[in-house]
């Protein structure tokens, strides 16, 4: 026992690094980026607690956020423009779908801008940089969580009860982290290079909204080819699947889903690539 | 022993300009990339510098060793290259072991979070365990000496507080091999000191070190061996004290005389421009080698394209140890101060007036700064000119054995008996 732990300490000492130079595309390091899961811990850690600090109202403005954009939409889209909401209760219908449509947005804003804010770090310590844009969409989910529970109470208030297909619930979940990495990693590492990101961020995010069901009903796209390329929105899937998974309002996402699902896998590898690609120039640029 | 870094032929290219302003936006990375489609051209030369060549050296087991070279010699890019914080352009490294980088103390320390939390954040960035920290928490806060704000936002902290609490958490990392840039050159001189004293203890355990300092006797302190970069390539590498001597009295005239040359560039530097160090003898002929009894002058000339508010130029005068005799500066005076807020465009020479039986005999080496106080550093060279001081003829020179002291003034003594 005593000698393989010996060993083992051994081939830590012994362990070999090699420095060179990095050419052309390579794949990130995932046993790397386990072994740093700790870091990657506390920098979500960091974000969560930093948050809200010195604000009036603290981590209640996690759900004041989805809950007054929901209150607008409630007034606009139902109210005025007298939109159909699959005949749910307009407030739960908008509810839920800007559950998982903040989640993404507040990822993707927060990892784009996340190797610029944390160049200190970039600059002066190793360690595998994907940590930071992960750990930004990773934080994210608290205060998920928190509005969350917000969409449980007016689900009982108005009498909603939840469908069996609530379990699917977690995927649609991931389907949202996945997609927000992917588009993540590639805005942050373009930002590092072009500070455009930072000022074509927020249209970008703008116009996404209006390409995902969030104030519609995603049953108003024609079925055939012209709701297959919707699915090419990964958050198309998303928000459609999640009203359904919790709501059962609207349709069981089927072709939707899975070209949704493809697409998202996608962005996720061709961010991991370019941001690869890009890591090694960061502390020169940054 | 065996090797615990080997490096091999390691290098380090920088494309400058084209990025006036530190950083591209896509329509200068479009522009360049149509200019390239039609001309074919690859990057002029003159936009590529080499931060570091053809370096090659090995440290071994447990070795301790210094890096020194002047502003731009290439000692960051070297840590930097070693700690994995950017990518050679070309050659290798070979690493045995786990490296802890200190390239910088409070790396990731966020205002707002409190002491705590600083120090578990701090160590995970530092690579320290979580388990690691934990262990350590209570030593790290003595060291640190702020255990009263411990839960405390160190946006509240004194810059004081918050540099011990850095660099006890860096000051507790316990990699096997240790990269440390320069980390000593913050807080007050006893909390140097203590941080030197660390540096020390770390330094006997038997890890293997690569310490760079601008600091003389810190490295003759801490290192045996020490590298001397210069431009980029290794200059030497030989005993610490050989290094030091090699490197204090390198590149410097032995006129009397220091001149900037106007083809330097000084964009950094602008509106402020270094023309001349002198040293003159009381006879006032330029002098390498002055005697300690007589008086003499340093003289500082430079041009201002601009005018500029509040300017002081001054001396930082140290022995070729590194030890620092002294700080002075043109405005010392408060009326002058006072009299002379701005200054407009021209040449000026301030005159600093050295008198006599000041200082011991040895080389001297002298430095230049101007600067507006807390505003901008606009120049400074801390190893402008060395001269030397010959003792003849000083109080108490009819005994020839050296006298130990950086300096020799002419004391009044008196005795008489005691009474009893």
């Amino acid at each position: 026992m005593d000698q393989t732990k010996q060993s083992l300490e051994k081939q830590e000492i012994d362990k070999l690094t090699v420095i060179r130079p990095s050419r052309g595309w390579a794949w990130i390091d995932l046993r790397e980026l386990w072994r740093y899961r700790e870091l990657i811990y506390f920098l979500v850690w960091r974000d969560i607690k930093v948050r809200y600090k010195q604000t009036l109202l603290g981590a209640a403005w996690a759900i004041l956020k989805p809950f007054l954009s929901m209150v607008i939409f409630t007034v606009i889209f139902s109210g005025l423009a007298k939109l159909d909401t699959d005949g749910a209760p307009p407030p739960v219908f908008y509810f839920s779908g800007l559950l998982p449509w903040v989640l993404f947005q507040d990822g993707v804003a927060k990892a784009g801008n996340s190797l610029v804010t944390g160049s200190s770090l970039i600059t002066k310590v190793y360690f595998p940089r994907i940590a930071i844009p992960l750990a930004s969409v990773m934080a994210g989910t608290v205060d998920f969580i928190l509005a969350f529970l917000v969409l449980i109470g007016m689900m009982i208030y108005y009498g909603v009860r939840p469908m069996q297909a609530i379990w699917t619930l977690p995927l649609f979940l991931l389907l949202a982290l996945v997609t927000a990495l992917g588009v993540g990693l590639w805005l942050s590492a373009l930002n590092v290079q072009y500070r455009d990101v930072g000022y074509v961020t927020p249209f970008l995010l703008q116009a996404w909204m209006y390409a995902s069901p969030v104030v519609y009903s995603a049953t108003l796209i024609p079925e055939g080819w012209a709701r297959i390329a919707y699915g090419l929105n990964p958050m198309a899937g998303v928000v459609q699947g999640f009203r359904w998974a919790i709501l059962g309002v609207g349709e069981p996402p089927s072709g939707l889903i899975i070209i949704s699902i493809l697409m998202a896998i996608f962005l996720l590898i061709s961010g991991m690539l370019y941001f690869k690609r890009m890591e090694r120039t960061f502390a020169d640029v940054v | 022993m065996s090797d615990a870094i080997r490096v091999e032929d390691l290098g380090k290219r920088y494309q400058i300009g084209g990025m006036p302003s530190g950083y591209r936006t896509l329509r200068d990375a479009l522009a360049s990339s149509l200019r390239r489609l039609s001309h074919r051209d690859p990057t002029p030369p003159k936009d590529i510098i080499w931060a570091l060549r053809h370096i090659s050296f090995n440290v071994e087991r447990g070795q301790v060793l210094g890096i020194i070279g002047r502003n731009g010699a290439g000692k960051s890019t070297l840590l930097k290259l070693l700690s994995r914080v950017t990518d050679p352009t070309e050659g290798r490294a070979e690493i045995y072991g786990r490296v802890g980088s200190l390239l910088e103390v409070g790396t990731g320390f966020h205002p707002e979070l409190t002491g705590r939390e600083n120090i578990y954040l701090n160590g995970a960035i530092l690579g320290m365990k979580r388990a690691e920290i934990e262990c350590k928490f209570d030593e790290i806060v003595d060291f640190s000496e702020v255990r009263k704000f411990i839960d405390t936002p160190v946006k509240r902290y004194s810059s004081g507080m918050y540099l011990r609490l850095a660099f006890a958490v860096a000051a507790h990392l316990e990699p096997e091999i240790l990269v440390v840039d320069e980390v000593l050159a913050v807080g007050d001189a006893e909390f140097q000191r203590k941080c030197l004293g660390k540096m020390s203890d770390v330094a006997h355990q038997g890890r293997t070190v690569l310490f760079v300092s601008h600091n003389m006797s810190a490295i003759m302190r801490l290192t045996e061996e020490t590298i001397v970069l210069e431009k980029g390539q290794i200059a030497l590498r030989a005993p610490t004290h050989e290094a030091v001597d090699y490197y204090m009295t390198r590149e410097m005239t032995r006129t009397g005389e220091r001149c900037w040359s106007a083809s330097d560039d000084y964009s950094t530097t602008s509106p402020f421009h270094p023309i001349a160090l002198r040293v003159v003898d009381s006879a006032g002929r330029l002098a390498d080698r002055i005697l300690s009894t007589q008086p003499f002058e340093v003289e500082f000339e430079y041009e201002l394209q601009e005018s500029i508010t509040a300017l002081r130029t001054g001396l930082y005068l140290a022995t070729s140890r590194g030890e620092v005799v002294l700080t002075s500066f043109d405005t010392d005076d408060p009326q002058r101060f006072e009299r002379i807020t701005e200054r407009s465009p021209g040449r000026y020479i301030s005159r600093c007036h050295f008198p006599a039986n000041l200082l011991n005999g040895g080389r001297f080496v002298l430095g230049v700064n101007a600067s507006t106080f807390r505003i901008r550093s606009y120049f400074t060279d801390e190893h402008a000119l060395t001269f030397t001081i010959d003792p003849t003829g000083s109080p108490g020179s009819h005994w020839p054995e050296r006298r130990r002291g950086l300096i020799r003034p002419a004391l009044e003594w008196d005795f008489s008996e005691a009474a009893l």
